[in-house]
């Protein structure tokens, strides 16, 4: 995993950060939106811990929450009418979510760790980029708002990052705008950005769903290497785990804002334990794993103003008995750090 | 960005043409005989009417006309009104008004109706926000002519904060003739501001900005307002022939010695050079004035530049 180094101790929001604890760790987050119609319960009970050099990769149909949590432990939910209802996010065994005792709520309240300690990649480099401004320009406010860098000093420090992200000619190109880049160029710049100020977590969400096959492996390849250079662990929101599987160290697995089973990847491929993971490889194809059928997970993602009773996958699940619309499936170890939120997982797994 | 500004300058020469061609023929086929109207009720003896058709080429074919004409304005002439003063000096005398009435308008516009878009956008959906859209909606609803007379009859006789009629005290005495030409597109900027704002605040990018750390400052009034002002300044540059149509009603309201009322009064003295003068001398004005605006936004959106 190459060499992880480990950052000195320093202050974050008035509390020190521990230096052994570990990267990130969420624990029991809710988020929900609360809108004219309901409230919208976007993530339902999400915790994971990501360790320094690790990869955890998210995964989820579309709507299951995986970009609502990524924005809670930034800290950038639409507020209102996102709030935070429970639970707690720690970097470095600090806090950064404090109860805020009029709402009820959680606000985020270590903005200094934004973009500068946890940094994060977008889906969309061509909308996430400000169309108006050139993209050295977008790369160097990172080293002139938080290291208070000249203009000067910022525009080298934007080439060098371009030149690491490996945008070719990067000198010449730094005085061009986003829409006169290629897809996957405009997805480099992004990295460069977020990686800017020598993150110690990035979160990356969907980082090659806008790009075409042969470039999506191209941008993977660079973060894993990135990341090898720099021991910083890397959160990869996908709903696709093919694109990640020669990267990700860990996956869970995200349904209705709920952690529905986590596992190493070679865990997860080789040993689904859970209906609903199951149902998402049978969607993809992928040649090194033996699948009979090529099918959709039958049904609709759940309504969040709605969501079903007792495990919130039983309509959907062919499993599904009484038992299961009724109470709700904590996560069972099925195997060491191999989780499962089914009460049948032993069925699956028996199945394959 | 030159070969830009060299297409937007060549797309003008149609539209010159096109537009003072235009005002040319409406103004030639207005109801009436000018030069019977010249002499009042005792008609004039026949060499004289035709030495006057002569002179001001009546007799000739309208396209004739007005290739006479358009050529003479090119080269600064804008012929002379049936007295024979030149149009170009009652422009000179006129237009001082008429381009400070505008500025002013113009600059209410942009500072009062830019912030309260802006604010309201930014507080969307609290009371600020609330107070901009009923009132602008108030503000479109009415008419030019009838805001004028209440400013008149509220700020003027009522309250005697401002003068409501002629030019005698400088740009004071343009302070509520400005504020009433500019109301309308005021109105229609602080709008059309805040919605765009508040559609920009939910843009990518702007997540991207805050996900970068950014204070919320440097998140509105760095990365957002430069996008939202796109469509504002689009507008803005439509509006300048607002102002300058508006400046006619305006001016006549409030009795202003501006290019606006000499309209006014060449149209009831059925002036034809000095109607047809005028509005040529706007259309290059508003020309002008669009080719900056297509600049300024070529400037604030890189991608335009291209296209
Ligand atoms: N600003 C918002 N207001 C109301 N609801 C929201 C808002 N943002 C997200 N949601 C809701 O939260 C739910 C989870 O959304 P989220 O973006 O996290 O999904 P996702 O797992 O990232 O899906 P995708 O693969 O489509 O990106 C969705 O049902 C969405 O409708
Ligand atoms: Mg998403």
């Amino acid at each position: 995993m190459g060499f992880l180094r480990v950052k000195k101790s320093e202050d974050l929001g008035g509390s020190s950060a521990d230096p052994t604890a570990p990267l990130l760790e969420v624990d029991n987050l809710h988020v929900e939106f609360r809108i004219e119609d309901g409230t919208v319960r976007a993530v339902n009970g999400l915790s994971y811990t990501l360790g320094r050099g690790e990869t955890l990769a998210i995964l989820g149909e579309s709507g299951s929450g995986k970009s609502v949590s990524a924005q809670a432990v930034m800290g950038i939910l639409d507020t209102p009418p996102g709030f935070v209802t429970q639970g707690s996010v720690k970097f470095r065994g600090v806090d950064l979510l404090a109860l805020n005792k009029k709402s009820k709520t959680y606000d985020h309240v270590v903005p200094e760790v934004r973009g500068t300690r946890i940094a994060m990649v977008f889906q969309d480099a061509l909308t996430a980029l400000n169309p108006v401004y050139t993209v050295g320009w977008q790369i160097g406010e990172m080293f002139r708002v938080h290291q208070g860098a000249s203009r000067k000093e910022a525009k080298e420090k934007a080439i060098e990052m371009m030149e690491r992200v490996k945008i070719p000619s990067a000198r010449e190109r730094i005085n061009s705008y986003p829409h006169e880049f290629s897809g996957g160029m405009r997805q480099r710049v992004m990295i460069a950005m977020a990686l800017s100020m020598d993150p110690d977590v990035i979160i990356a969400d969907e980082p090659t769903t806008a790009l075409d096959v042969t470039v999506q492996s191209q941008i993977m390849e660079l973060l894993a290497e990135l990341q090898r250079e720099t021991g910083m662990g890397m959160i990869l929101i996908t709903h696709d785990l093919a694109v990640v599987a020669d990267v990700a160290d860990r996956v869970v697995v995200m349904y209705a804002g709920r952690e529905m089973e986590t596992a190493e990847i070679d865990d997860i491929f080789h040993l689904p334990s859970h209906p609903y993971t199951l149902g998402l490889m049978e969607s993809i194809a992928r040649p090194d794993v033996h699948v009979d059928r090529l099918t959709p997970i039958p049904g609709t993602p759940p309504d969040l103003l709605a969501i079903p009773s007792g495990c919130p996958f039983h309509p959907r699940c062919t499993y599904a008995t009484e038992r299961c619309p009724k109470e709700v499936p904590e996560l069972e170890s099925v195997n060491g750090s191999h989780s499962s939120a089914c009460f049948y997982w032993k069925e699956v797994q028996v199945e394959l | 960005m030159g070969r830009y500004l060299i297409r937007r300058v060549l797309q003008f020469i149609p539209v010159f043409f096109g537009a003072t061609f235009l005002i040319f023929a409406l103004v030639f086929v207005m109801p009436g005989d000018p030069i019977a109207a010249l002499s009042g009720d005792k008609p004039l003896p026949p060499d004289v009417v035709q030495a006057l058709q002569e002179r001001y080429h009546l007799d000739e074919p309208l396209y004739k006309q007005y290739g006479i004409y358009i050529t003479n304005v090119m080269q600064g002439d804008f012929g002379t009104d049936f007295r024979g003063r030149p149009v170009v000096d009652l422009m000179k005398d006129r237009l001082p008004v008429t381009i400070r009435l505008a500025l002013l308008a113009f600059f209410f516009e942009v500072v009062i109706g830019l912030t309260a878009g802006v604010v309201a956008g930014v507080r969307k959906g609290q009371f600020f926000d609330s107070l901009v859209l009923i009132s602008t909606l108030i503000v479109i609803a009415i008419p030019i002519f009838v805001l004028g007379f209440m400013a008149q009859i509220v700020f003027g006789v009522k309250l005697g904060w401002f003068p409501i009629s002629g030019y005698r005290q400088g740009w004071f005495s343009l302070m509520l003739p400005a504020f009433v030409l500019a109301s309308l597109s005021l109105a229609y900027i602080a709008r059309l501001s805040r919605t765009s704002l508040v559609e920009n605040l939910r843009a990518d990018y702007v997540r991207t900005a805050k996900a970068k750390g950014l204070n919320n400052r440097r998140v509105i009034g760095i990365h957002t307002l430069r996008n939202s002002l796109i469509p504002v300044v689009t507008y803005l540059a439509i509006d300048l022939g607002a102002l300058m149509g508006g400046a006619i009603i305006t001016e006549t309201i409030f009795n202003l010695p501006g290019l606006g009322r000499a309209v006014f009064e060449a149209t009831q003295a059925q002036e034809g050079a000095v109607v047809v003068g005028i509005a040529t001398f706007l259309v290059i004005v508003y020309m002008i004035a669009n080719l900056l605006v297509d600049v300024l936004y070529g400037v604030l959106d890189p991608r335009i530049r291209y296209e």
